[in-house]
C-alpha cells in the first residue's frame, strides 16, 4: 500500500497544474493516470482535431508555447507534446498506467484502488476531465439496427465510416466541425440543430478567444455569477474550430456547403427521425446571442478608447436556415449508413464510491470544492471560471484548490 | 437595460418573485413540479361542442378552481356546419398565441422591460385534402404557423426580438406544435 498526502487522478492539464501547485507548496502528492500523461487528448479525439483556443493562449503555470504561430491552432499530437513537455519540466510524479478502480471515504481521507495496487491519501482531487463519456439522449435507442451509431469519441475520419449518408446530431464545436469534414469528403450530411452557441472565428481582426480573455469574459467567477450559475454550466460548447486558416464555421457555411440543417431531434421511431420544427427559433436566439457579444466587445474598445488599433465593427449575416425545413426522415430510404451523437460528454465517476453526486449524476462541489471533506475536482465547465474547462483555466483554478487544501492540512495539523 | 431599480418601477402585471421563489422551491422537490392538466368534452349537435375545464393535480395535490370555464368549438359555414364557435385548430392558434405572449409578458418582467403593447397575429397553412381523405401523402395538421408579434415596449429592438426568442424557448404551447407527443385514446 503506497500512501501521499495527496493524489491527483489525471496527468492532464488540470492534474499537472494541480501538481504544479502542490510541489511549490512542497505537499508530498502522486499523479495517478490510467494511462499516459494527456491520455484522452492523445486516444479519444478525430484526427483532424486542433484546440479551439490559439497557441498563445495555451498555457499553464510556469509554462507556456514558445512556437513562431502564437496564432494557430494545435494539433492532438501537438497538445500532447506540449503536456508531455510539461510534466518533464514540472517533475511531476506521475504513476503512468494505473487506472483508479475505486475510491472510498475512510475516517481520514480516501482509501483508492487501482490496477497497480492500494493507495491512500488525505486529500484527493478529481483531475479525470469533463468529456469521458458522450452524452447519448434515450431516444437514441430507437435507432434502427442497420444504422451504424458512433459517438464523437468513437469518429477518427469519414474515410473510416461506413458507406452511406451520416446524420449528426448537436451543432456545437464537435457536430459542426465532423458536418464539415464529412460533406467536404462527398457524404450527405444531415445536421439537427438544437441550442447552439454562435460565434465568429475572428471579429475586428482579433481572435474571438482573444475577445473573450481582454474583455474579462473568461475570467468571470463563479460566484459572481448574476445569472444562473447552472444554466451556464449546462451551455453547450462554442461553434467553433481551429484551423490554419481561422475558418469560421457557421449554420449559414454549412448549408452553403450543401449540409442539410433539420431541427432538433426528437423522435426516432419506425426508422424514421423526427425532427422539432424550433429550428428557426433556436437559430434567432444564437444570433441574438452572438450580437450581445460582439455588442460588448465593441462597448469595452470605445470605453478603453483604444479603437483605431481594431477593425471597424461589421455584422454577421443572420442564420438562414431557408424555409422548407424538413420534420421527418425515413432514415434507410435516405440512405443514412452513421448516426453520430455530438450531443455533448460528461465525465465518469463509476469508480468514485462516496455519495457526492447529485440525482443527475453531478458531482456537487462548490468552485471545485467537493462537498466531501478534503476532496476537490477540477476542470468542469464554469466550475470556478468561465475558462475553467480550458488549458488556459487550469492554472487559476490549482492555485485556489492547492490553497485551500493547503490551509486545509495547516488546520488539520494544528 | 436591466437594475434592480428599473425591474422596481415597472409593471407588467406579472408576479416574478413568485415564479422565481416557485422555481427554487421546485428545484428542491422536483415531484412537486409534475403536473397534469385536464378538459373534458360533451358533443352538443353536428360538429358542435363544448370542453369544461376545471381543476388539474400539481404541487403534489388536487388543485380546484372556484369555476368551470367552457370552450365551445364548431366548424364554419363552408363545412356545411353551424358556425357558433371557433374551429379546434383555430383554438390551437389561439393556445400557441396565449401561451407566447403570457411568456413575453413574464420574460420582459424578468428583464426589467416596460412593456405597453403586445399583439400577436397567427395564420396557419392547412391542405384540407388531408382531412377529408382526398390524398393519402397530405397531413392532416398545419403545414406551417406563422406567428408575428407588434411589441410596443421600452426596450431596443433587439432586446423585443430576445424576449419573443425567449418565450419561444420556455413556451409549452410551442413545444406541443413543434414536437412529436404520444397520444393515448382509450374507449369505455
Amino acid at each position: 500500500m503506497g500512501f501521499a498526502t495527496a493524489i491527483i487522478i489525471g496527468a492532464g492539464q488540470s492534474g499537472l497544474a494541480m501538481s504544479w501547485h502542490l510541489s511549490t507548496r512542497s505537499i508530498d502528492h502522486m499523479v495517478l493516470e490510467r494511462g499516459e500523461v494527456a491520455n484522452s487528448w492523445l486516444t479519444e479525439r478525430w484526427n483532424s482535431l486542433r484546440l479551439l483556443t490559439p497557441n498563445w493562449q495555451t498555457r499553464l503555470p510556469g509554462y507556456a508555447y514558445r512556437g513562431d504561430d502564437p496564432d494557430g491552432f494545435m494539433t492532438m499530437s501537438e497538445v500532447v507534446s506540449f503536456l508531455q513537455g510539461y510534466a518533464r519540466l514540472s517533475c511531476a510524479p506521475i504513476v503512468p498506467g494505473a487506472r483508479v478502480t475505486r475510491v472510498r471515504q475512510q475516517e481520514v481521507g480516501y482509501a483508492v484502488e487501482t490496477n497497480l495496487g492500494p493507495w491512500r491519501c488525505r486529500k484527493l482531487v478529481i483531475a479525470t476531465g469533463a468529456c469521458n463519456l458522450a452524452s447519448i439522449p434515450s431516444l437514441a435507442a430507437g435507432l434502427p439496427a442497420a444504422v451504424t451509431s458512433l459517438t464523437p469519441l468513437q469518429y477518427i475520419n469519414p474515410a473510416l465510416l461506413p458507406n452511406g449518408g451520416v446524420m449528426i446530431v448537436g451543432a456545437s464545436a464537435s457536430g459542426i466541425q465532423l458536418a464539415r469534414e464529412i460533406r467536404a469528403a462527398g457524404r450527405r450530411v444531415v445536421l439537427c440543430v438544437g441550442e447552439h452557441v454562435r460565434l465568429p472565428r475572428t471579429y475586428r481582426g482579433r481572435d474571438i478567444q482573444w475577445w473573450m480573455d481582454a474583455i474579462g469574459a473568461m475570467d468571470v467567477r463563479y460566484d459572481t455569477m448574476v445569472e444562473d450559475i447552472e444554466r451556464a454550466r449546462r451551455l453547450p460548447s462554442l461553434q467553433l474550430i481551429g484551423t490554419p486558416e481561422r475558418v469560421t464555421v457557421d449554420l449559414n457555411s454549412l448549408r452553403k456547403a450543401g449540409v442539410e440543417l433539420v431541427g432538433r431531434l426528437v423522435g426516432l421511431c419506425d426508422g424514421k427521425a423526427q425532427f422539432s420544427g424550433s429550428l428557426a427559433n433556436h437559430c434567432a436566439l444564437a444570433d441574438l446571442k452572438m450580437n450581445r457579444l460582439l455588442a460588448s466587445i465593441d462597448d469595452w474598445v470605445n470605453t478603453s478608447g483604444l479603437a483605431q488599433q481594431f477593425a471597424p465593427p461589421h455584422g454577421f449575416e443572420p442564420t438562414d436556415v431557408g424555409s422548407e425545413t424538413r420534420l421527418c426522415l425515413d432514415l434507410i430510404r435516405a440512405g443514412i449508413g452513421t448516426v453520430i451523437w455530438a450531443t455533448g460528454y460528461r465525465p465518469d465517476y463509476s469508480w468514485l464510491d462516496v455519495p457526492v453526486l447529485d440525482r443527475k449524476g453531478r458531482i456537487r462541489h462548490d468552485g471545485g470544492i467537493v462537498s466531501a471533506p478534503g476532496m476537490y475536482v477540477m476542470g468542469l465547465p464554469f466550475m470556478r471560471r468561465r475558462k475553467s474547462s480550458f488549458i488556459d483555466g487550469a492554472g487559476a483554478d490549482a492555485a485556489d484548490l492547492a490553497a485551500h487544501l493547503s490551509q486545509n492540512l495547516n488546520r488539520a495539523a494544528a | 437595460m436591466t437594475t434592480t431599480s428599473a425591474s422596481a418601477t415597472i409593471n407588467n402585471g406579472v408576479n416574478v418573485e413568485a415564479l422565481l421563489g416557485a422555481r427554487m422551491a421546485l428545484e428542491q422537490a422536483p415531484e412537486a413540479a409534475q403536473f397534469k392538466w385536464r378538459a373534458s368534452c360533451e358533443w352538443v349537435n353536428g360538429t358542435h361542442s363544448r370542453s369544461a375545464i376545471g381543476s388539474f393535480f400539481g404541487l403534489g395535490a388536487e388543485q380546484s378552481r372556484n369555476k368551470t370555464f367552457t370552450v365551445e368549438a364548431d366548424h364554419p359555414q363552408v363545412f356545411a356546419a353551424e358556425d357558433s364557435a371557433p374551429t379546434p385548430v383555430e383554438l390551437v392558434l389561439s393556445g400557441l398565441a396565449s401561451c407566447l405572449t403570457a411568456g413575453v409578458a413574464a420574460i420582459a418582467q424578468r428583464r426589467g422591460i416596460q412593456l405597453h403593447s403586445v399583439r400577436a397575429s397567427l395564420e396557419a397553412d392547412m391542405d384540407i385534402q388531408g382531412i377529408l381523405g382526398i390524398d393519402d401523402e397530405v397531413r392532416n395538421g398545419f403545414g406551417a404557423i406563422r406567428v408575428h408579434f407588434d411589441i410596443r415596449a421600452d426596450a431596443s429592438e433587439d432586446d423585443i426580438r430576445a424576449l419573443v426568442a425567449q418565450s419561444q424557448k420556455r413556451s409549452a404551447v410551442f413545444d406541443i406544435v413543434t414536437n412529436p407527443t404520444n397520444v393515448f385514446v382509450t374507449v369505455n
